[in-house]
């Protein structure tokens, strides 16, 4: 069973993160980057079923040069090889923009699955996976807790608000995983020698036959018109309790609309 | 033309995957979890099993022994990354490794090396080292444990102090320093030999309460005739005592690595109470007497972690370094310490606390100037190999 990993470099999600003023995206250079850590679960669960079931992992990221680095470390947790998209021209992508793009790039590929994690650290959408299922006339099995694979149906746990589902499709199909899932592997500094020698393809916008009014600004179907910077965080209310306390919080908490 | 060598300090991307790697496990696993093992000195067992599955264990040693096929800087970069956030933690994978393991892959024989190494590579088993004894540790030399040949086993009598990771559920064995005879010129012959755990006659004290490292574990031993087969010798006969001062020799190194491990996390933590903690309406580390303690703290992390660079580097080329180790370790121990007290100052009250980690760092810095040779030991090595 081959899989295919969707993973994104994102700017660490515990530094402070700035946008640019010239076109209000995302300063990437002022931070460290890091692989989207709900992308790990991704990577995990791929290396987990491909023990069980055998085949491929390949690990396939958009985003400029330096996302390499996140090739690299999926690649020493033990996937097989990766695909990066690179081009100038992807600049400034949004959701759509990107699932285009994905969907274009699964399309040169041989996968059984393709998986996920639920969603960025930086853009936090949760919509990529299913709009690159939708691109792909996929089914799409989202938000799974538990995911296995039988001949060619693929079944997922998912939990929800009002108790949990079972969802099944046949293969290929798109999944997308929550951090419940399991417990990402650490690369090994064996797996770190190892990812060194693991081919890496690079593929341009012309390779995949898009055309940049598709993508990045200019292909966006959302944009940023203002920003400003959070306001710094007020100070708590303090209640005293005067015999009073108990009635005094439930008024503020209805006062919120909390109750 | 002229070929000309500049050094460069910087780490090849594998080494710098490696540190990250460490540094993220040390974040995420060790940090959250030792505070609490540290008050009640408990050892963090749960913590060295996933030490050992992400590979710690084996970093030095060849992948046909279960290794991952890395070298001693790869582990010293571990240690370091350790340190900086635990030295209980990072003391057990340095003495288990560079104490444990590495005379076993060093001077053992090949059917020792197949039995010991993939456990110990893969941190399922730890080894201790025993050469201290109660009578004295700088003058190793003067060992009274003995080692008697009946036949083919050796009849083991004597004690040993301060043996780091021998009494743990995970220690498989001991090696000992003995005296198995006298030498041609009248003096001690003294040999190391493997004695397994739960050999009868091998007793285990219970551990020291110790004024830091309170995570790791450190027992007396006593051997009462404690029989193990002749071929558990450990290398050649009467070559114990120069074996021993080659393990220590690259165990310098190690421990400098982690002694600059704990000089960083004082700054580290400095950095981020000083910019945060506020008298006198702004924070103290606006304050040029705060400020220049902090970065005195930096000068002597990054010097400690050249020197170790240096010492580590020449090793693996096959140079002599003797010298350089020794210079790393007291320069890097000596770091740490002043880090420590300085990290300490720096938090107040707070950090004569345990629930800042610089209360940790303190209590833990003062060891890194006795264990593996004590600081006049590193002097007076120095000054021996001067000409002195
Ligand atoms: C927590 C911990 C873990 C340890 N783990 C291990 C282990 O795993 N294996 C092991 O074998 N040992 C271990 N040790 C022992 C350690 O290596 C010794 O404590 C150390 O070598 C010093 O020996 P000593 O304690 O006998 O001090 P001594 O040798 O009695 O020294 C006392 C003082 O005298 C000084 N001194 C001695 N001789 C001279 C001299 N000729 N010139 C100048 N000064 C001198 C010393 O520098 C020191 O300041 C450990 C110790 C501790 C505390």
């Amino acid at each position: 069973m081959n899989i295919v990993v969707c993973v994104k470099q994102v700017p660490d999600s515990w530094a402070e993160k700035k946008l640019n003023p010239s076109d209000s995206t995302l300063d990437r250079d002022s931070v460290d980057a890091v692989m989207n850590e709900l992308d790990e679960y991704a990577v995990e669960e791929a290396l987990v079923l491909q023990e069980a079931h055998g085949g491929e992992v390949t690990i396939l990221t958009m985003g400029p040069e330096k996302a390499g680095e996140t090739i690299r470390k999926a690649l020493s947790m033990g996937a097989d090889k990766g695909v990066h998209v690179v081009d100038a021209g992807l600049h400034g992508s949004d959701a759509v923009a990107t699932s285009a793009v994905l969907a274009k790039a699964l399309g040169t590929l041989e996968w059984d699955l393709v998986i996920f994690g639920i969603e960025s650290t930086d853009a936090r959408m949760s919509v990529v996976p299913a709009m690159v299922a939708e691109r792909l006339g996929s089914p799409q099995l989202s938000f799974a807790t538990k995911v296995d694979v039988a001949d060619s149906t693929v079944t997922i746990q998912r939990q929800t608000e009002y108790g949990f589902d079972t969802v099944e499709a046949k293969t290929p199909a798109v999944v997308s995983v929550v951090e419940k899932i399991n417990e990402p592997r650490y690369p090994s500094f064996k797996g770190i020698m190892a990812a060194k020698k693991k081919p890496v393809t690079t593929l341009t916008l012309a390779d995949l036959g898009l055309g940049a009014d598709e993508v990045g600004l200019a292909g966006s179907w959302s944009a940023v018109d203002e920003f400003a910077a959070r306001p710094p965080r007020q100070a708590g209310s303090v209640v005293k309790d005067e015999g009073d306390g108990g009635v005094k919080i439930a008024e503020y908490l209805a006062g919120q609309k909390f109750i | 033309m002229v070929e000309v060598r500049v050094v460069d300090m910087r780490l090849s991307e594998e080494y710098e995957a490696l540190r990250k790697t460490v540094a993220e496990f040390a974040h995420d696993v060790v940090a959250p979890v030792i505070g609490e093992l540290y008050e009640r000195g408990e050892f963090p067992a749960d913590v060295v099993r996933q030490m050992g599955r992400l590979g710690l264990f084996g970093l030095p040693f060849p992948e046909e022994y279960g290794g991952m096929g890395g070298d001693y800087f790869a582990l010293c970069l571990a240690l370091e990354e350790l340190a900086r956030v635990d030295s209980s933690v990072a003391i057990t994978l340095e003495a288990g490794v560079s104490l444990g393991a590495m005379p076993i892959y060093r001077f053992g024989t090949e059917e020792q090396r197949r039995e010991w190494l993939p456990r110990l590579a893969a941190g399922e088993v730890l080894g201790a080292f025993g050469l201290t004894e109660p009578g004295g540790g700088t003058d190793a030399g003067a060992t009274r444990t003995t080692a008697v040949l009946d036949g083919d086993t050796w009849v083991i009598n004597g004690s040993k102090a301060f043996i780091t990771n021998s009494g743990t559920e995970f220690t498989g064995f001991v090696t000992v320093t003995a005296v198995t005879g006298q030498r041609p010129d009248g003096g001690k012959e003294i040999s190391s030999i493997l004695v397994p755990a739960g050999t009868p006659g091998f007793s285990v004290a219970p551990g020291y309460s110790k004024v830091g490292w309170r995570c790791s574990d450190t027992h007396e031993l006593s051997f009462t005739d404690v029989r193990v087969p002749a071929a558990n010798l450990v290398g050649e006969r009467g070559r114990g005592y120069a074996q021993f001062l080659q393990i220590l020799d690259e165990g310098r190194i190690a421990i400098a690595a982690l002694s600059t491990g704990l000089a960083q996390g004082c700054v580290d933590e400095s950095v981020r109470y000083a910019n945060t903690r506020e008298a006198f309406g702004r924070p103290i580390g606006r304050n040029q007497a705060v400020a220049f303690m902090v970065a005195d703290m930096e000068v002597r992390a990054s010097t400690s972690r050249l020197a170790y660079y240096d010492a580590a580097s020449r090793m693996l080329r096959g140079e002599p370094f003797k010298r350089q180790a020794a210079v790393a370790k007291l320069v890097a121990s000596e770091a740490a310490m002043d880090n420590a007290r300085a990290a300490t100052q720096v938090h107040g009250g707070y950090g004569f606390t345990n629930d800042y980690a610089v209360g940790r760092f303190y209590r833990d810095a003062k060891i890194l100037e006795i264990g593996e040779g004590t600081s006049e030991v590193q002097r007076m090595l120095i000054a021996r190999e001067l000409g002195l």
